[in-house]
């Protein structure tokens, strides 16, 4: 039987959560013998190549491109999973939610204290740039997620017993320890 | 003289004296039911419904009802704690509850309820109110963005001639908690420390400290709340 296919991705996040699944240790090799990796930043791939089985999501929505990379893996992954914080609730991006999206771009292209050198009054508005969104969007609020793995960064064994129980499918250990919020 | 009487909390028997409210009853019998707005030695309000028990087969609160001769009290069953657990949901949507970044995680009664009740996600869509931060008086920081409206500060933080330090100010959905410029700038450094302990959330906040212990040693790191009582 060919391995479970992994893909994971970072949308509105901070990479954290990748050093934690990194944390795993010497059980990474395990992981590597375990599971395939596809789209991820781990291996580089920069698009899905097949079907995966599992696809971590790190991050909230906070632009067009999250949501379009968001779908994207929903469609190719069997069982979406919410890696952290971020895409749960939206995490510290979210921190300028209620407040006006104008408001934001002004404090931050304008009107900041470290603003500098922006004598046309520009706020970066290339077609090429992904449109923010009104607000950060946790990822079930986007689309079907189907399971939560909280943390800020989720501890690494937390990851590690997710995708154990989700590759051997076994139920999943979830000592007191490693559910936190932090 | 106290009389003993008996009752039943999920079907074990217990004994507490006539009269006492069946949260302090449960926890001199060893039994934890969750509390949040309640505060011992201050009289309740019953205002959180965390502790809400069956009391023959009727919903109470546990803080604000006392036991009687007889009474058959369902506490830790899936339908009372699934009620919990959505009352702890509802009030991490309401609010802006960034634990990552708050000072008082790992320390927080409302997190240690959702630890306890193993919250992976609310079930409830995420409301991200416009909330401020008051940081104008000298002793004590305010972020509404945390207050889950419990009235412990108001119902427990007084002056020595027993005034209130804090109140609710607007009702409905603007309803917040407003400390009084004068009394609050008069109050004494342990009282400001009482504030910032009897808060259950990380709403008040001393001024110039925060982060001190270090994770994996702060008070919910690695006992679920309630297991000191659940120990006896």
């Amino acid at each position: 039987m060919s391995k479970p296919i992994v893909a994971t991705t970072s949308l509105a996040g901070c990479f954290g959560c990748h050093m934690s699944l990194l944390d795993i240790d010497e059980r990474i090799l395990d992981l590597i013998e375990l599971v395939e990796f596809n789209k991820s930043p781990i291996d580089d791939i920069k698009t899905f190549t097949k079907q995966c089985d599992i696809g971590l999501i790190e991050g909230g929505c906070c632009n067009s491109e999250n949501i379009h990379v968001l779908k994207d893996f929903r469609k190719h992954c069997k069982i979406l999973v919410s890696l952290g914080e971020c895409a749960i609730m939206g995490g510290l991006p979210a921190l300028r939610n209620g407040i006006a999206i104008k408001e934001c771009l002004d404090e931050a292209y304008l009107n900041g204290p470290t603003v500098r050198d922006n004598d046309k009054q520009i706020v970066p508005n290339d077609d090429e740039l992904p449109m923010l969104l009104d607000k950060v969007y946790p990822c079930h609020e986007i689309v079907k997620i189907d399971y939560y793995l909280p943390g800020c960064p989720p501890r690494a064994d937390l990851i590690w017993n997710a995708l154990v129980a989700l590759v051997t499918g076994d139920e999943m250990k979830l000592p007191y320890e490693v559910i936190k919020f932090d | 003289m106290s009389t003993l009487i008996k009752f039943t909390i999920d079907g074990v028997e217990c004994m507490a004296e006539a009269g006492t409210y069946i949260v302090e009853a449960a926890r001199e019998n060893g039994i934890y039911i969750p509390t949040l707005c309640n505060i011992r030695g201050v009289k309740p309000r019953g205002s959180c419904r965390i502790c809400s028990v069956k009391v023959n087969g009727r919903p109470m609160t546990s803080c604000t009802t006392p036991v009687a001769d007889g009474m058959e009290i369902e506490n830790n069953t899936p339908e009372i704690n699934d009620i919990r657990k959505a009352i702890i949901e509802a009030l991490f949507v309401e609010g802006n509850h960034f634990c990552p970044a708050c000072e008082k995680s790992g320390c927080c009664e409302l997190q240690a309820l959702a630890y306890r009740f193993k919250m992976m996600v609310p079930r409830f869509p995420y409301n991200f109110p416009r909330k401020e931060v008051d940081a104008s008086s000298p002793k004590l920081i305010k972020d509404h963005n945390r207050c889950i409206l419990c009235k412990r500060c108001i119902r427990a933080i007084k002056t020595e001639d027993g005034k209130n330090v804090f109140a609710f100010v607007k009702r409905g959905r603007n309803v917040r908690i407003i400390m009084d410029p004068v009394l609050g700038e008069q109050m004494s450094d342990e009282l400001a420390q009482k504030a910032v302990e009897i808060c259950p959330v990380g709403a008040l906040l001393p001024r110039e400290k925060g982060y001190q212990t270090p994770i994996g040693k702060r008070k919910y790191d690695l006992e679920p709340i309630g297991s000191d009582i659940e120990k006896k």
